[in-house]
């Protein structure tokens, strides 16, 4: 077993632990419907970094696969054929198939083509949303409800299991991710970031790569939709209007691209942002959109990256003045 | 899916000459605006996301314009220089500080404009539907083809967009500023050395794009309901013509509006549920035969 793999499985226990004890230090409803927010739009974030910190894939329709994997959910769900793990399971099957079918089309253009026909792709699966009224509701979203079937005896009706539930598919799919980071596939995937020309040279063909990348995300994203569906019960078309793919841009910047656990940072930096603003005003885009502009004018980096980066400079600073360059710090980020 | 009906309006001479007037407004709509964007992208290399953003402002200002003075010609006036403003300073004030860094900075930039100006248009106009009516200017009976018939406005606003349509090209090809400005495409330190401002060139580049968004909009204004967030949707319709014509390329723009203005203007009649569909299968089309485009030069 790999000492990295050692560390990342102890680390994610600790996760693991700090999340499923921290509603039962803070008995507070409030707080456990925001960790789950929280973590389903953590994941939609980190699951959208692989394709933009890891990759380079700048795509600003990454919420397709979270409306998709939210109504294909609910659907299969109301639908009352089958099981919550079925449906889990068949939603993320057919959210990768989606992502599959645009991916496929998506990956042979670079950079701001690829952002702008991602975003096309969202609009259109939007619009399918609105329009198709007799499956999805239309604009009043997909109403009565999901209802969760007692499944191996977990009841997810009850809200300490249904976060319990969260959490251990959060927890889950960092861990996926984190293998994906870490693979080399994952070194792959920084070779076509930095300098696709010579990832090509060296064999790699690299829009097969960047498509399965992209599908993988895409997946990660359904199921990050899908948690937000169990939870609210519904779906809604917001879910695949443009601005939830910009407030994911927005979190991964405000978290920094370059750490894996960064856009978790920003997925709670923007929850927390959005929850204190909407309580005083209901112009919240003004306030977001001001926020958005000093941060990208002053800091020039994600908040995550800036202070690590600092962080980074002192230790350096602080080894150059003992004069011992053995013990630089090492540059290989957490 | 109603192909009949479809069928039936092509041979009909009347409702052919209607759904073909309104293919061409949708289209030279479309056209003006894609060209703003086409302009800024090819000249400054950044894709300004906060087009559709401008174009709604161009409308605002034309509405507001119109109900202090009664008057269209200042209201397209007033949507004209005051989009044209307003793009000056954002390109100084944020974009020109993001030039030459990633994408996602410069998306990020205009995610957050969009998002401030169709808060402040809620702020100030409100958020429900405004209609800014016929000007009485246009108050005339329309005109009839074949016995089809367009309104005069119609006449006026594809006339109009073609004639900057027009200026537009022959400034770019045909006069000296037109030739520093496709030398500050190619080669912006060059053309710094020979002794031009390139930093005012570019702010008047953007701004002469927003421009165009600004009029786009302000002619929009008496055919359309305004209401805040209405800039996205011509976003992503001005992407696709971008992607169907060719980045870069006037001619393409002019031709894939129009393709995307009869899909929409015909497809109303014979296929209501898909027409958006279609627009991105001939997209997807487009991208999987020639990635550049139709009329693009360099390969996407």
């Amino acid at each position: 077993m790999r000492s990295g793999l050692v560390r990342d499985l102890a680390m994610s226990c600790l996760l693991l632990a700090v999340l499923l004890v921290l509603p039962a230090l803070i008995p507070h409803p409030a707080l456990r419907d925001f960790l789950i927010y929280f973590m389903a739009y953590g994941l939609l974030a980190m699951s959208l970094n692989l394709l933009v910190g890891l990759t380079g894939l700048v795509s600003f329709g990454h919420a397709a696969y979270f409306a998709t994997g939210a109504y294909a959910f609910g659907l299969l769900m109301q639908s009352g054929k089958v099981s919550i793990p079925v449906a889990f399971m068949a939603t993320i099957a057919g959210t990768a198939i989606l992502a599959l079918v645009i991916g496929a089309i998506c990956v042979r253009l670079k950079e701001i083509y690829f952002a702008f026909i991602t975003l096309a792709f969202q609009m259109f699966i939007h619009s399918i949303i609105l329009t198709w009224v007799s499956l999805t509701g239309g604009d009043q979203g997909l109403r009565g409800g999901i209802p969760r079937p007692v499944f191996l005896g977990v009841d997810l009706n009850d809200g300490r299991v249904l976060y319990s539930f969260c959490v251990f598919v959060f927890i889950a799919c960092v861990m996926i991710m984190r293998q994906v980071w870490q693979s080399p596939f994952g070194y792959t995937l920084r070779m076509i970031r930095d300098n696709p020309a010579r990832a090509n040279f060296l064999g790699v063909n690299v829009p097969r790569v960047k498509l399965g990348i992209f599908v993988i995300a895409g997946a990660i994203a359904s199921v990050s939709g899908i948690l937000l569906a169990l939870f609210v019960s519904g779906a809604y078309p917001e879910f695949g209007f443009w601005t939830t793919s910009g407030e994911a841009i927005f979190m991964i910047m405000l978290g920094g691209t370059q750490l894996f656990l960064g856009p978790l940072v920003g997925a709670l930096l923007l929850q927390l942002l959005n929850h204190f603003v909407t309580v005083y005003t209901e112009y919240h885009g003004l306030v977001l959109g001001s926020v958005i502009l000093l941060i990208v004018l002053g800091l020039r980096q994600g908040v995550a990256d800036y202070v690590m980066e600092w962080w980074q400079d002192r230790r350096a600073r602080r080894a150059d003045v003992r004069l011992v360059p053995d013990e630089l710090p090492k540059q290989e980020p957490v | 899916m109603n192909l009949e009906a479809l069928v039936d309006c092509v041979s009909s001479s009347s409702c052919a000459v209607t759904q073909i007037s309104t293919a061409l407004i949708v289209g030279m709509l479309l056209f003006m605006v894609t060209s703003g964007l086409s302009l800024i992208f090819g000249v400054l290399g950044v894709i300004n996301f906060a087009h559709g953003a401008f174009y709604m402002m161009g409308a605002y200002f034309a509405f507001a314009a119109y109900q202090l003075t009664e008057s269209f010609f200042v209201a397209f006036a007033a949507g004209a220089v005051g989009v044209g403003l307003l793009g000056i300073i954002f390109e100084r004030l944020v974009m020109s500080r993001v030039y030459g860094r990633d994408v996602l900075m410069q998306l990020l930039v205009c995610y957050a404009i969009i998002l401030i100006l169709d808060d402040v248009v809620k702020i100030v106009f409100g958020a429900e539907y405004r209609m800014m009516g016929m000007p009485a200017a246009f108050a005339l009976p329309p005109l009839e083809i074949a016995g089809g018939f367009i309104p005069a406005y119609y006449v006026f606003m594809i006339g109009a967009s073609l004639a900057m349509g027009l200026a537009l090209w022959l400034g770019i090809n045909k006069t000296r500023l037109g030739k520093i400005v496709r030398a500050l495409a190619i080669n912006p330190q060059m053309v710094g050395a020979l002794g031009v401002n390139t930093k005012l060139l570019y702010a008047g580049v953007f701004g002469v794009g927003s421009v165009l968004a600004g009029i786009a909009g302000a002619l929009a204004a008496p055919m359309r309901t305004l209401t805040p967030g209405m800039g996205v949707s011509i976003l992503i319709e001005s992407f696709i013509v971008t992607v169907i014509g060719g980045m870069g390329s006037i001619a393409g723009a002019l031709i894939a509006a129009l393709l995307i203005g009869f899909t929409r203007a015909f497809g109303a009649i014979g296929f209501p549920l898909f027409v958006d569909g279609m627009m991105f299968a001939i997209m997807a089309l487009v991208l999987i035969v020639k990635p550049s485009g139709l009329l693009g030069r360099e390969t996407a």
